[in-house]
C-alpha cells in the first residue's frame, strides 16, 4: 500500500487530527488503522504538520496514536456496465453483497468492488484504428439490460488521442483492455470499461451546454401542468415532516419519462429504500415492458448511517447520473434530502470549529448547494446527440420554516419550487404541493393560456375562500361563491392525485392535455344555480363524478385499457358534460 | 491490570478531563471518588488530554479521584435472565435482583444493511378507532406521541403495549416521575405481562448522563431478542429528556449549539436510535413507540421538529384524545389496503368531512349563519369526535369501519361524501337509504 503514513492525535465524533511528515492532499483518501480493520477517511483540512479528516465509519475504538494510511487518491467512483439495478451506500459499497458477506449489520471497514470484476461483457467495438478521439468518445458499446451502454475515451484523458487498436468484438471483463490509444506526445494509454472518477469534479467531456427546454413529463398533474420541470432542469421539495415530499419522489420515480433514475436516499429512512429495492424488481416499466428496477439505480446512505458518508452519497449519484449522460441519455436524479448532507456539513464544520453562518451551518453551505445542482443540465455531446442530468432535490427546513438557509440556498439556483404546505397535507389534499406559492421557469406540457386561466381561478377562488371566513357566507355574493365551489373543484379533480390509485397516480401528458382543456371549459363556462346550497351541492356531485372520470382508463393510454374501461371513460365523460349543461346559463 | 490514573485536569458540568495514554474514544472508565463509583465514557480525544462523561455526574469528584480505564466500550448483559427485570441506565438493578453479567453486549452498535430489512406487513392492533382506522400502527414502525406535559401518554403507552401482540416489551424510561416508573411496573405485573418485559429505568431524580444511556442499552437488547426471532415493542418515554441531557453535555464541550442551544447532530443522534426499528429479514422485529413532550406546545420546537423527520408519523395526544390532524402513521398504506376494502375510503372520507366541521365550528364561532351544510357538518363532527376519537372506545377495527359508515350514513347523502360509486354500492348503509323511501319503511 502507500507508504504515506500519519499518526492520530486527536479524535472527535468522527473527525480525526492527524500528524503527518509527506505531502498530503486536500480531499484525499485515508484510512484510519484500527486492528484489523482500515477505516476509510477524507482530508478536510490541512494546518501545519496536522491534517483533520472526516471519517466515513464509526470511530469507537480509535486511539491517539494509532496509525492513518493516506492514499494519495481523491474520492472517487467505478464507473462502467453493471452499474444499473445496484443498491450501494454512499461509498459505492454494494450493500447486497455486503449482506451475503457481513449478515443483518453494517460492519465498518469492510470495502467491496463496485462492479464485479468477473462478469463478462458482450462488447461491439465502433472506434477503428486511426481514429482521432478524445475525452469521452466512443469506442464501442455492451448491452446493459435496456440500454446501448457506451465504453467510452476515459474522461480523465488530455487532448487529443490516436486510436492504435480496438478490441474485436467479443466476450470482456471490466479490466480487460478493450482499446490502446497514444497521445500527442506519444504516451501510450490502455482503456478498460471500468473507469474511476473523483466525485467532487463534474465530468466536462461534452461539446456544449444547452438550455433545458423540453418538459420532463412526471405523470404528476399539478406537476407537469401548473410547475413543470424540464429535462436538464432542476427542482426543489422543500415541505415540512410528512407533507409528502418522499411519496412525490417515490412516484416520480416510477413513472417520470426518463431513462434512467437514480434515488440517492441521503439521511432519511432506511425503511423508505426498502420499499423501494423491495418493490422495483417486481414492477414493470410501462416504457420498455421491463421491470423497473432496470433503469433503476439506488444510493442508500439512510440516517443512521455514517453522517460523513452522506455527503458523499450525493457526489457519488451526480457522478454515476453524469456518466449515463454521457452515453445520451435523460437521466433523473432524486435526492432525499438535501437538508441531511447539509447538515452533515454543518456537523463537520462545528468539529473544525468554523465560524459558524446562519442555524451554525457553514458559511460556504450557498455556493456548495449551487455547484451541486449547477451539475445538473442538457449537453450536446461530441457526436451530435443529447443527454441529460435533472436533479430533483427534497428539503427538510427545521420548524417547516422556508426562511431557513438550505431551502433559501437552493431556492436561488433550482429552475422550480415546489412547495408542500402543511395545510393541505393536513387536509389529506395529496400531492401537497401549494398551488399558490410554488413557481416554475419551465414550460409546461398543456396550452399556456389555460394555465394562465386557471392560475387565475385558482387565486381567485382563494381570495373568495379568505374573505368567506371575515365575512361569512351570508355576506358572499353567488357569483363570488361560485367561483370559489370552481377553485375547489379543480383543486379536488386535478391538482389532486391519488397514488394508491392504479390510473390515476400517474397521468400521461396525452391525457393531461385532454382533461385540462375540458376541465378550463368547464371554468369557463357561466353557470346559474337558485342558491348556494344548490351550487354547493352541484360542484359535490360534479367532483364526484370527475373524480370516478379520473380513476376510468383513458383510450389509448398505454394502460390496459379493455373496451369496457374505455366505454367507462366515455359514458363518464358523457355524464360530466350533461351535467354542466343543465347548470350553464346561456344568458 | 488496567493502568489508573489519578490526575484530573479539569471538571466542567458532568465531564472531567484526565491525561492519560492508550485510551480508546468511546472507551469506558470507572471514576472512584470519596462518594463511591461510576461509570464514565470517552467522549473526545486531544493528544493526551482524554474527556469522559461521567454517568452518576460530577459532583463531589476530588481533582485526585482515581480513572480506571477499562478497555472497552459500553456494554449490558443479554440473556433471558433480563425478563421481569427492572435496572437503571447504567444496567445495575434497580429492583432487589441480582446483577447479571454474563454474556456481553456492545450497546449503540451498527445499524442493519437496508438489504437485511423487510416492508413491514402486520397490523398492530390497538383497538382504538383513531389508530386502527385512521393512522394504523404496523410491526416495526417507530411512532412518537407528541403531548404536552400533562396528558395521559403513558396509560396510552401502556394500553398499546398490553393489547398489541408482541413476544417482548422492553421499557426505556428517561427522566421518568418516579410515580410513572411505578405505574408502568404496576400495570404490567397486573396484567401479566411483566415477565415477558425488561425495563431499563432512569427517574428524574438520577443522574442526567445514564438518561443517555438509556434507549441505547434498551434498543441493544431488543435487538438481540429480536435476532431470536421475537417481535419485540421498545416504549421510550420520554426521548425530550434524553435530547435535553445530550443539549447538556454538548454545551459542556463548547459545541456550537445549532437551534435553541440543542447541538447540531441532534437529528443524526435521534434517528440513530429511532432507526433501530427494524423488520428483519428472517428474524423478528423491533416496533418502537416513544414520547416526546413538546416544550410549550410547540411542535416546530427542535426535538418534535427532528423527531417528526425521523420517524415513520406520530400520534397527537391534546385534551385527551388522538387528534386526527397532525397525527401520522406514514406505514398504514402498507397494511390498509389489506384489512377491508373500505378501510382507505372511510379513513379519507371521514377526515375530510371532519375537516370540514371544523371549519363550519370556526364559522359558527364568528357569529355565521349556518347553511344546510354546516348543520349537517355539526351532527357529523359531534358524532364523530364521541363514537369514534374519544379514547375510552375500545372496538376492533372492523366495528369501527361499520360504525363509520352508519355515521356518514345518518348525516349525509353518498354524494355529498365523495365515496366512489362502487363502495356506496356495496357499503352503504341501506336502512338509511330506505329511510329516505319513506313507502319501504312503513313495511
Ligand atoms: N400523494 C400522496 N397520496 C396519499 N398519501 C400521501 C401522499 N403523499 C403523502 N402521503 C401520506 O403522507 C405520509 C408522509 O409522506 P412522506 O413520507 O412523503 O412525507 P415527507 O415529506 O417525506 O416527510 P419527511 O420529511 O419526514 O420525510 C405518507 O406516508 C402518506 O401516508
Ligand atoms: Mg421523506
Amino acid at each position: 500500500m502507500s507508504e504515506n503514513i500519519g499518526r492520530i492525535v486527536g479524535v472527535n465524533g468522527n473527525l480525526l487530527t492527524v500528524e503527518f511528515d509527506s505531502p498530503v492532499t486536500q480531499n484525499e483518501v485515508g484510512f484510519a488503522t484500527l486492528g484489523d480493520l482500515k477505516l476509510k477517511s477524507e482530508v478536510i483540512r490541512i494546518r501545519g504538520q496536522r491534517a483533520e479528516l472526516q471519517v466515513f465509519e464509526d470511530t469507537t475504538g480509535l486511539k491517539v496514536g494509532d496509525q492513518v494510511e493516506f492514499t494519495g487518491n481523491l474520492l472517487a467512483v467505478e464507473l462502467g456496465p453493471g452499474l444499473l439495478t445496484q443498491i450501494y451506500d454512499g461509498l459505492q459499497n454494494p450493500l447486497p453483497a455486503l449482506a451475503e458477506k457481513c449478515g443483518f449489520f453494517l460492519q465498518r471497514g469492510t470495502y467491496l468492488d463496485s462492479l464485479d470484476r468477473q462478469r463478462k461483457w458482450a462488447f461491439t467495438p465502433s472506434a477503428k484504428k486511426g481514429d482521432t478521439v478524445q475525452a469521452g468518445d466512443k469506442l464501442g458499446n455492451v448491452p446493459e439490460g435496456i440500454f446501448e451502454h457506451r465504453i467510452m475515451v476515459p474522461f480523465s484523458l488530455h487532448g487529443k488521442h490516436t486510436v492504435e487498436e480496438v478490441a474485436a468484438k467479443g466476450e470482456y471483463t471490466l479490466e480487460d483492455v478493450v482499446a490502446r490509444l497514444k497521445g500527442e506526445h506519444g504516451e501510450a494509454v490502455e482503456v478498460r470499461m471500468l473507469q474511476r472518477w473523483p466525485v467532487k469534479f463534474p465530468i466536462k467531456a461534452y461539446a456544449e451546454r444547452l438550455r433545458p427546454v423540453e418538459p420532463l413529463i412526471t405523470k404528476v398533474r399539478i406537476v407537469d401542468t401548473f410547475f413543470p420541470v424540464a429535462r436538464g432542469g432542476t427542482y426543489c421539495i422543500p415541505g415540512p415532516f410528512g407533507a409528502g415530499k418522499t411519496v412525490l419522489q417515490q412516484i416520480t420515480s416510477r413513472y417520470a419519462e426518463v431513462d434512467i433514475v437514480i434515488i440517492a436516499a441521503c439521511g432519511e429512512r432506511a425503511g423508505e429504500v426498502v420499499e423501494t429495492l423491495r418493490e422495483f424488481p417486481e414492477l414493470t416499466d410501462p416504457r420498455t415492458g421491463k421491470s423497473l428496477m432496470e433503469r433503476t439505480l439506488i444510493i442508500c446512505n439512510t440516517s443512521s448511517m455514517p453522517v460523513a458518508a452522506r455527503e458523499a452519497s450525493v457526489y457519488t449519484a451526480v457522478t454515476i447520473a453524469e456518466y449515463y449522460r454521457q452515453m445520451g441519455l435523460n437521466v433523473l436524479l432524486l435526492a432525499d434530502s438535501t437538508s441531511r448532507w447539509a447538515q452533515a456539513l454543518r456537523e463537520v464544520s462545528g468539529r473544525l470549529e468554523e465560524i459558524p453562518g446562519e442555524e451554525a451551518f457553514p458559511a460556504y453551505l450557498e455556493s456548495v448547494i449551487a455547484a451541486f445542482y449547477e451539475r445538473g443540465g442538457l449537453v450536446k455531446l461530441r457526436d451530435g446527440s443529447t443527454g441529460s442530468v435533472t436533479i430533483g432535490g427534497t428539503v427538510s427546513p427545521a420548524g417547516g420554516n422556508f426562511e431557513e438557509p438550505v431551502t433559501q440556498s437552493t431556492l436561488k439556483v433550482v429552475g422550480a419550487f415546489h412547495g408542500l404546505s402543511r395545510e393541505r397535507s393536513d387536509a389529506r389534499r395529496y400531492p401537497a404541493i401549494h398551488p399558490l406559492e410554488s413557481w416554475s421557469k419551465y414550460p409546461s406540457v398543456v396550452d399556456d393560456e389555460d394555465v394562465r386561466f386557471a392560475r387565475q381561478g385558482l387565486r381567485h377562488g382563494n381570495e373568495v375562500g379568505q374573505m368567506m371566513k371575515v365575512v361569512g357566507e351570508e355576506g358572499t355574493s353567488l357569483d363570488d361563491f361560485i367561483v370559489y365551489l370552481k377553485a375547489e373543484y379543480l383543486d379536488a379533480v386535478y391538482l389532486q392525485q391519488d397514488a394508491f390509485n392504479a390510473v390515476d397516480a400517474a397521468t400521461p401528458a396525452a391525457r393531461q392535455q385532454y382533461v385540462f382543456g375540458r376541465l378550463v371549459k368547464i371554468l369557463r363556462t357561466k353557470m346559474s344555480f337558485d342558491d348556494k346550497d344548490a351550487a354547493r351541492k352541484f360542484f359535490q356531485a360534479l367532483t364526484q363524478v370527475t373524480k370516478d372520470w379520473n380513476r376510468a382508463p383513458m383510450p389509448g393510454d398505454g394502460k390496459t385499457a379493455d373496451a369496457e374501461g374505455e366505454k367507462q371513460f366515455k359514458d363518464l365523460e358523457a355524464r360530466i358534460e350533461k351535467m354542466v349543461e343543465e347548470v350553464t346559463d346561456y344568458a | 491490570m488496567h493502568k489508573i490514573y489519578r490526575r484530573i485536569e479539569q471538571i466542567a458540568g458532568n465531564v472531567i478531563t484526565v491525561e492519560a495514554s492508550g485510551v480508546a474514544y468511546r472507551e469506558l472508565a470507572q471514576v472512584t471518588s470519596h462518594r463511591g463509583t461510576s461509570l464514565a465514557q470517552v467522549i473526545r480525544l486531544d493528544g493526551e488530554r482524554v474527556s469522559l462523561q461521567v454517568f452518576a455526574g460530577s459532583r463531589g469528584i476530588a481533582t485526585d479521584a482515581q480513572v480506571r480505564f477499562l478497555g472497552h466500550p459500553m456494554q449490558t448483559s443479554f440473556s433471558e435472565a433480563l425478563l421481569g427485570r427492572v435496572f437503571t441506565g447504567s444496567g445495575t438493578p434497580r429492583d432487589k435482583g441480582p446483577p447479571i453479567a454474563e454474556n456481553m453486549i456492545n450497546i449503540g452498535g451498527p445499524s442493519v444493511n437496508p438489504a437485511k430489512r423487510i416492508i413491514p406487513r402486520h397490523m398492530v392492533r390497538t383497538g382504538i378507532p383513531m389508530i386502527d382506522v385512521f393512522n394504523t400502527l404496523v410491526e416495526s414502525q417507530k411512532l412518537p406521541v407528541f403531548s404536552v406535559a400533562g396528558e395521559p401518554y403513558n396509560p396510552l403507552l401502556a394500553r398499546i403495549a398490553l393489547q398489541a401482540e408482541v413476544d417482548i416489551i422492553i421499557l426505556g424510561g428517561m427522566g421518568l416521575k418516579h410515580d410513572d416508573y411505578l405505574f408502568f411496573r404496576d400495570y404490567l405485573e397486573e396484567h401479566g405481562a411483566l415477565a415477558r418485559a425488561v425495563l431499563f429505568v432512569h427517574t428524574a431524580a438520577d443522574p442526567t448522563v445514564e438518561c443517555l444511556m438509556v434507549p441505547d442499552i434498551s434498543l441493544a437488547v431488543a435487538e438481540q431478542f429480536a435476532l431470536q426471532n421475537k417481535r419485540v415493542l421498545v416504549l421510550l418515554t420520554d426521548m425530550t429528556n434524553f435530547a435535553d441531557a445530550l443539549k447538556e453535555i454538548a454545551i459542556t464541550m463548547e459545541q456550537i449549539p445549532s437551534n435553541r442551544g440543542y447541538p447540531g447532530d441532534l437529528y443524526s443522534q435521534l434517528a440513530a436510535r429511532y432507526e433501530k426499528a427494524v423488520d428483519f429479514d428472517t428474524a423478528g422485529s423491533i416496533t418502537i413507540l416513544a414520547v416526546t413532550t413538546m416544550p410549550g406546545d410547540d411542535v416546530t420546537h427542535p426535538v418534535p421538529d427532528n423527531t417528526g423527520y425521523i420517524t415513520e408519523g406520530q400520534f397527537y395526544l391534546r385534551n385527551g384524545r388522538i387528534e386526527p390532524f397532525g397525527s401520522l402513521s406514514r406505514l398504514k398504506q402498507l397494511v390498509n389496503n389489506r384489512t377491508r376494502e373500505d378501510h382507505r375510503t372511510i379513513m379519507n372520507t371521514m377526515i375530510q368531512l371532519y375537516a370540514g366541521y371544523k371549519e363550519t365550528l370556526e364559522k359558527q364561532a364568528m357569529g355565521f349563519r349556518m347553511s344546510a351544510w354546516d348543520r349537517k357538518l355539526l351532527k357529523y363532527g359531534e358524532r364523530f369526535e364521541k363514537e369514534l376519537m374519544d379514547l375510552s372506545v375500545n372496538i376492533p377495527l372492523e366495528e369501527a369501519l361499520d360504525l363509520g359508515w352508519r355515521i356518514l350514513a345518518d348525516c349525509f347523502e353518498p354524494a355529498e361524501t365523495g365515496v366512489p360509486t362502487a363502495l356506496v354500492k356495496k357499503f352503504w348503509p341501506k336502512a338509511a337509504a330506505e329511510a329516505e323511501e319513506p313507502v319501504a319503511v312503513a313495511k
